[in-house]
């Protein structure tokens, strides 16, 4: 199979076109149903009917995360309650949660477009999918799991956690594409070394790996240690969830759904539209949803946007891989330190494990960035030196590629918890 | 003529150096002689064990990162004069000493001391040359 949907290669002018026609229906949709939305065009002078061109998004409002706080839960939703046949949620850690909702249609569209990424990830009906992204309010795992479903292959909803039963049954069931953030992965992979389970004992042939930034070098050593293809996949509840893009075989950006959404990339501080190419804060506006569909939404994700048409035959645009979110961003001494930026780094040095964590902390009005790294048998010396020689390359490669010195602590294997979900990184201690 | 030496390498908690002693107390390993070298953060503890196999691997199974060197163990004399004496020849041999340290008992008249040196079999043979006594592996285990 090389697409799901022949959508997926629709000429490029068509496609315009039915995004043109979709972002048109969808703004006056939302003018007409959303009070919220009302106001904020009435702001900007729009009038139903005024979308002639792609080019008028630029001029409509934007949509911040604290707007669906603000309407907690659910005064952004266009539809009536009695449309609405599922909700999902964010897990609310720095605020209330952000709540989301879907039609029966809306689900519909989801699993089609969860189906594309599967099938782009070199999957087909024949595949045993192991969903090890959470069930539950999260999108990871019944978003995965509907769009199995829609593609005809088989469904196995482990949910995260319980990493020996998981490999037991990836043994037993014969999996041959998992889905987990990329983090997971590896601590997978460690507890199947643990295990004593053989490479081939498993069937895995592809991994479907995102919710979390990863570099990389994060893929080279997943694809190395579980000898898989790993693809990363990209999404956000507020937008629908895991789906909105993914790597196709070439593994040089992720196609953007643009018969769903619209990408652009802007300058965080203007506002302004960057011209293609230019990195910058992903912003997406939903033209094919109709429980929650937001217009020109703030991503906070740090991307770059691909127009060259891609060998795959996809003709929908790409984005770079996010490699951070402005929200993980910290800033020491005024330096932008992104946690991917350390992770490829260290990916870089022999021996060094890809398990790693960020501690920030502020000491007599001083910012200082303490990367802990765990040291494996394989690079351990007797000899204190050598240690110190290790310390001090690591932290002299994080201080040529980030500008900015910092403190390397070794530590012990496993000490670094290790992530069933989504990795923490980082530990900022600072009170300011 | 060389001896094995296993390297545990110890985040500075509390707690971590009794963890691996009652590792190796559970296999009924016998510790003979064993150094800590430390940093801020970390240290780094050197063990000559009565069976470094055994001790390597309940170590690795307990998840401890662990090395293993190739040290000597040589006697020298209880008495005033008596280092001196041994690390003359490794110097004229040209032997960089990496670090030392000594057994806790005494064999017969003598100190036992451990040499991690870079240059191994110079050692051994500067130390035979200038007549010390360069212990076999088995005999250091055995003490």
């Amino acid at each position: 199979m090389e697409y799901f949907n022949s959508v997926e290669v629709m000429e490029r002018g068509k496609l315009d076109d039915l995004k043109l026609e979709r972002l048109g229906a969808s703004v006056d949709r939302l003018y007409d149903k959303v009070s919220f939305y009302k106001e904020k065009l009435e702001e900007v002078g729009f009038k139903p009917g005024d979308v002639t061109s792609l080019e008028d998004l630029k001029d409509l409002p934007f949509t911040y995360k604290e707007d669906l706080r603000d309407n907690y839960p659910f005064g952004l939703f266009s539809v009536p309650m009695r449309d609405v046949v599922r909700i999902h949620a964010s897990s609310g850690t720095t605020g209330k949660p952000t709540v989301v909702g879907y039609t029966s249609g809306d689900i519909e569209v989801w699993a089609d477009l969860v189906a594309r990424t599967i099938v782009a990830s070199g999957g087909n009906p024949d595949d045993v999918v192991q969903v090890a992204y959470g069930y539950g309010l999260f999108t990871g795992g019944l978003g995965l799991h509907y769009g199995v479903e829609m593609l005809g292959a088989t469904a196995l909803p482990m949910s995260g956690g319980n990493t020996k039963r998981q490999i037991r049954m990836m043994v037993d069931f014969g999996s041959t594409i998992l889905c987990c953030t990329p983090s997971y992965a590896l601590n997978i992979t460690e507890v199947m070394q643990e295990m004593g389970v053989k490479r081939d004992e498993i069937k895995l042939k592809s991994g479907i790996l995102g919710a979390e930034p990863w570099s990389d070098e994060m893929r080279v050593q997943i694809e190395e240690n579980l000898k898989i293809s790993a693809h990363d996949i990209y999404g956000l509840s507020e937008v629908v969830g895991p789906g909105v893009s993914i790597e196709c075989g070439e593994k040089h950006g992720l196609h953007v759904f643009e018969d769903c959404f619209i990408a652009e990339v802007i300058d965080p501080r203007t506002g302004e539209v960057l011209p293609a190419g230019e990195p910058g804060e992903l912003v997406f506006t939903n033209i094919n949803k109709q429980a929650l569909s937001l217009l020109r939404y703030r991503t906070r994700d740090i991307t770059r946007l691909i127009e060259e048409p891609c060998p795959c035959g996809r003709t929908h645009i790409r984005m770079e891989r996010v490699t951070g979110r402005t929200d993980d961003m910290l800033i020491i001494r005024g330096v932008n330190v992104f946690p991917s930026q350390v992770e490829t780094v260290l990916m870089q040095i022999p021996g060094v494990s890809p398990y790693y964590k960020l501690v920030v902390d502020r000491v007599d009005n001083l910012d200082i960035l303490e990367v802990q790294v765990e040291v494996s048998s394989e690079v351990f010396s007797d000899e204190i030196k050598r240690l110190e020689q290790l310390e001090k390359r690591i932290g002299d490669e994080v201080q040529s590629y980030l500008g900015l010195g910092v403190k390397v602590r070794l530590m012990e294997p496993r000490s670094i918890q290790r992530s069933e979900g989504k990795a923490v990184r980082v530990a900022d201690n600072r009170k300011i | 003529m060389k001896v094995r030496q296993i390297s545990v390498f110890l985040e500075n908690k509390s707690g971590r150096l009794l963890e691996v002693c009652q590792c190796l107390a559970r296999e009924n390993v016998n510790i003979r002689a064993l150094s800590i070298a430390e940093t801020a953060d970390y240290g780094v503890l050197r063990l000559i064990v009565d069976d470094p196999g055994r001790a390597l691997g309940t170590l690795s199974k307990e998840k401890f990162t662990v090395s293993e060197t190739e040290v000597i163990a040589v006697e020298v004399p209880d008495e005033p004069g008596g280092m001196a004496g041994v690390l003359a020849p490794l110097y004229s041999a040209n032997v960089n000493i990496e670090y030392i340290y000594c057994f806790v008992e005494k064999s017969g008249e003598s100190a036992i001391v451990v040499f991690r040196v870079e240059q191994l079999d110079q050692a051994i043979k500067a130390l035979q040359n200038g007549g010390y006594k360069v212990m076999r592996e088995e005999d250091v285990y055995r003490i």
